[in-house]
């Protein structure tokens, strides 16, 4: 549903489950079970995995007419006790999806009576996430997924010096570099999840059922001793709060940071962690920020001007949008599938510099972003593969950013945060801009 | 949790899966159990009444598709086909009344009437077929109502798709398709037989391989009146009750039509493969005897013969390189399966693994005699069962689609992809030398020189 239109054209969104998917796959041996027809998984694992390149399994409890009708209980116990006969895991997300929400399925109590009947499941944490697809997106069954892991598993005690990092849904190669960020400072920091191997895995000599990596089930318990928690968030609502839920449960001290893409979240996130842990930014990052800055004026002048349509997940594109204020390319439309009042907000501070205000499409679709970028006159758009249509029509180029990257191979590698990432974004949107002038002179040109 | 040894093929198996894999033996009918609802648990490879439907109808490029559910059954199948079009690209598009917590408590059906009324005004579509999703279903939208109002208001015609997703498996979906493109066929209806015309029913025109054989049929001397639905047009399709015969590939999918229009029109069907050299050419040879046409017949031998000359040399030193090699295939319908094991066999490859997401009994018969003996036979397989196949049967490569690929890929087996996301075209003569280049391109890089566990194929006791 965009702009005048009542239908959906192109959507921008994934649906709900599908963030609990990607969330419980940064949890170590974990499985997810959709609660629905079997399609629902199928069609995630392929959107998944043709991203990522990797093998996805999600378990489907592959409701029948007769299920639909009569209650899906028998099948989601049958769906349990085969995918933890097969996959051997520790932790079990279930989520549901629109039909199993629908036909009203409670699916704590089927999984009480379950352990009941059956005492050998409970060595699994089987874990319950209401995922219902005809509300929010995949970015809320993220943090669904996250919030429901911490209320189930996190458990209190003394403070110890261990810091919380909730990241939401960003790239494996960016929670490898937030891990080297964290040891930097010699933290000894928990991400939660952690998708850096799960999703972005080597090949190894012997193939495994579930694949290595993945946030550990005594970690996640031990969140609610932490010293503090940080989470990048700022574009997403405090009900959806891990780290929020932890101050509350635990009182864990939580700070709430946009995802640090570009220079200016990222001094931002590394003056929170400076902070925190009462300790300079380590001088391998320090010295990074400066090759930063002094890209960013190498680049400016193929940049100045320069007028994007930038679309994504909230938190991810709140990011983006910063990134590209930062470097002097006017993020002219900004647009998400989702996208509260947080995020609106959080945008009009990022771009409070800007000469004309960006045009924000919350909730929107391709259909709407295509028609916003035409009027604007846009030079480049930034975002997913997925709008490399509307690139096509305008004749612009499109950098591809976030997830999903169907059409290209590495988006699991992309870096986006921290002054690396931001490195790796100038680059990249630079030579994009570059190329597409060198396209459009017929010429070419030697040097510039 | 069982280890079994089933017929020989050691695996470990969720016991309500052992029916579903067998080993062809030298003799006896063999049985296979398929055909039946996916197991809760099992992460089959298979989608959902709602996709089958999708990716059989949307080809059909000038007509406007909407899912009435909510977002993901649209996001999930945008452009999912790869299906080309020589005009409108309007199926490339992904509309969807996008449900939500509202109108699932409320109704849809009043969303649904204004979207499609909008949505028709806004492309201005030939047609329009809406698909219904799980939720359409439970919530109880009379679509069909919908679709009559929103028909007689905008004179165009305004297809029900019954696909809720959990109202059987993939080849209901297909059925579901087969009801709505027969009701658009029922609008022409039947008028006299055009003299050697003919239906290609059944190819979705991926990387244009609807153009080549279309192409190979008008060479013959036949007129093709419409093809559905690679590269259709609602008009083409209401047009199709003109044809003399109609042509079935894929016959999972596109068979219930080919009945439905010989039982309402009395159009005989033939089924085809395009798959493979041998399949190709005697799927012509089979049209060109149907019409008993001596002008046909010969330059149907002269086009299988001018094609085979041509391939002939390049595809034998593909042959020299491959010969021995182990291939795995798992594709979505089983008809493919069978031209694939002949199409293996003609470069001296074997098939160690065979199976389908949706087979039949008389589907799996075929595929039982086409196979050597030792061929492991596996219906809607999940993803530890074809990783424990490829390793235990030493294979060299895999066909198949996306969702299998980065399993063989994390196994070191090489791989190719038979299935919406080919850019190359692989039916046809020209079709197979793509073939036999991916197969040898994927075996031969040098890239498995470095994974430890790749080329096992070649110490297997299926490696000749």
């Amino acid at each position: 549903m965009a702009g005048n239109f009542v239908s959906t054209t192109n959507p921008c969104r994934m649906c709900r489950p599908l963030g609990a998917c990607l969330a419980f796959r940064g949890i170590e041996d974990s499985m997810v079970l959709l609660h629905g027809s079997q399609g629902c998984s199928t069609y995630m694992r392929r959107y998944i995995s043709s991203h990522f390149r990797e093998p996805v399994d999600i378990a489907s409890s592959s409701l029948s007419e007769k299920s639909a009708v009569y209650g899906g209980a028998e099948s989601l116990k049958r769906g349990v006790k085969n995918v933890v006969d097969r996959y051997s895991p520790r932790v079990l997300g279930i989520a549901t999806t629109c039909l199993t929400e629908t036909i009203g399925d409670d699916v704590e109590l089927i999984i009480g009576e379950l352990l009941r009947d059956e005492p050998a499941l409970r060595e699994v944490e089987i874990i319950p996430v209401s995922t219902p697809s005809y509300s929010g997106g995949h970015y809320n069954g993220f943090h669904d997924s996250c919030v429901a892991l911490i209320s189930r598993l996190a458990q209190g005690g003394p403070r110890g010096d261990g810091v919380n990092l909730f990241p939401g849904f960003l790239s494996p190669a960016d929670i490898r570099h937030l891990k080297d960020v964290m040891d930097g400072f010699g933290l000894s920091a928990v991400i939660i999840p952690d998708i850096s191997e799960t999703l972005d895995g080597g090949i190894v000599d012997s193939y495994r059922r579930i694949p290595a990596g993945g946030t550990p089930l005594e970690a996640v318990r031990r969140t609610g001793t932490a010293a503090f928690s940080l989470e990048f968030s700022a574009a997403t609502p405090g009900r959806q709060s891990a780290a929020l839920l932890l101050k509350e449960s635990f009182s864990v001290p939580a700070e709430r940071l946009p995802a640090p893409i570009g220079i200016s979240y990222s001094d931002r996130f590394f003056q929170a962690v400076s902070r925190r842990a009462g300790r300079p930014v380590p001088e391998h990052f320090a010295r990074q920020r400066e090759r930063l800055l002094d890209a960013m004026v190498d680049a400016h002048k193929y940049l100045s001007g320069k007028r994007a349509a930038v679309y994504g997940d909230p938190d991810f594109v709140l990011g983006l949008s910063s990134f590209l204020a930062d470097v002097g390319v006017v993020p002219a439309v900004i647009a998400s599938g989702g996208g509260g009042r947080e995020f609106i907000s959080e945008l009009e501070l990022a771009c409070a510099h800007l000469e004309d205000p960006p045009e924000i499409l919350t909730y929107t679709d391709f259909g709407e972003i295509a028609r916003a970028a035409a009027a604007s006159g846009v030079d480049l758009l930034v975002g997913t593969s997925k709008g490399n249509h509307i690139a096509r029509e305008l004749q612009v180029p499109l950098m591809r950013a976030g997830f999903p990257i169907h059409d290209r191979i590495g988006g699991q590698r992309m870096l986006h945060v921290g002054y690396a990432g931001a490195m790796a974004l100038l680059d990249l949107l630079t030579n994009t801009i570059i190329a597409g002038a060198q396209d459009e002179l017929g010429y070419g040109y030697s040097y510039m | 949790m069982t280890d079994r040894d089933r017929e020989g093929i050691a695996l470990e198996l969720i016991p309500e899966r052992e029916g579903h894999i067998s080993l062809k033996t030298g003799s006896g009918p063999g049985r296979i159990a398929c055909d039946a609802e996916s197991l809760a648990g099992a992460v089959s490879q298979r989608a959902c009444v709602f996709c089958g439907a999708r990716v059989v109808i949307n080809p059909v490029a000038d007509a406007l598709h909407l899912i009435h559910g909510p977002i993901g059954c649209s996001t999930y199948t945008w452009d999912i086909r790869g299906s080309l079009s020589s005009g409108p690209e309007l199926h490339r598009l992904s509309f969807s009344t996008d449900l939500r917590e509202k109108d699932v408590i409320f109704g849809g059906e009043d969303k649904l009437y204004r979207a499609l009324t909008e949505l028709i005004e806004a492309h201005r579509p030939r047609g329009a077929f809406v698909y219904a999703t799980c939720i359409a279903g439970v919530i109880g939208d009379d679509i069909k109502a919908v679709c009559a109002r929103v028909e007689k208001e905008n004179g165009l015609p305004v297809i029900p798709v019954q696909s809720e997703g959990f109202k059987g498996n993939k080849n209901a979906g297909y059925k579901a398709a087969c009801h709505a493109l027969f009701n658009l066929v029922s609008r022409g209806g039947r008028r006299d037989a055009r003299p050697l015309s003919m239906n290609i029913l059944g190819d979705f025109n991926l990387a244009g391989e609807l153009w080549m054989v279309r192409e190979y049929f008008e060479r013959m001397g036949l007129e093709v009146v419409a093809n559905i639905s690679g590269d259709s047009r609602v008009e083409q399709v209401m047009r199709a009750g003109e044809a003399a015969l109609n042509v079935v590939q894929c016959s999972g999918s596109m068979m219930h039509l080919a009945r439905m229009m010989e039982r309402a029109y009395g159009i005989p069907h033939l089924r085809v493969s395009y798959v493979g050299l041998d399949d190709m050419a005697g799927s012509l040879t089979r049209v060109a005897d149907f019409f008993g046409d001596g002008k046909i017949s010969a330059r149907t031998r002269e086009l299988i013969e001018g094609e085979l000359q041509a391939l002939e040399p390049e595809l034998a030193r593909y042959r020299r390189r491959l010969a021995g090699r182990v291939a795995a295939v798992y594709v979505g319908g089983a008809f493919k399966a069978v031209s694939l094991i002949r199409a293996f066999r003609s470069l001296d490859m074997q098939v160690a693994v065979v199976g389908s997401q949706t087979g039949k009994e008389s589907d799996y018969d075929e595929i039982r005699a086409a196979a050597d003996p030792g061929t492991v036979i596996v219906d809607d397989a999940n993803p530890l069962e074809l990783a424990q196949l490829m390793q235990s049967r030493g294979v060299d490569i895999f066909v198949g689609g996306v969702k299998e690929r980065p399993v063989a890929y994390k196994l070191g087996v090489a791989f190719c992809d038979h299935n919406h996301e080919r850019k190359r075209p692989l039916e046809g003569f020209a079709g197979m030398l793509n073939f036999a280049r991916e197969v040898h391109d994927s075996i031969f890089s040098p890239v498995w020189r470095f994974i430890p566990r790749a080329g096992s194929g070649q110490q297997s006791a299926h490696g000749r």
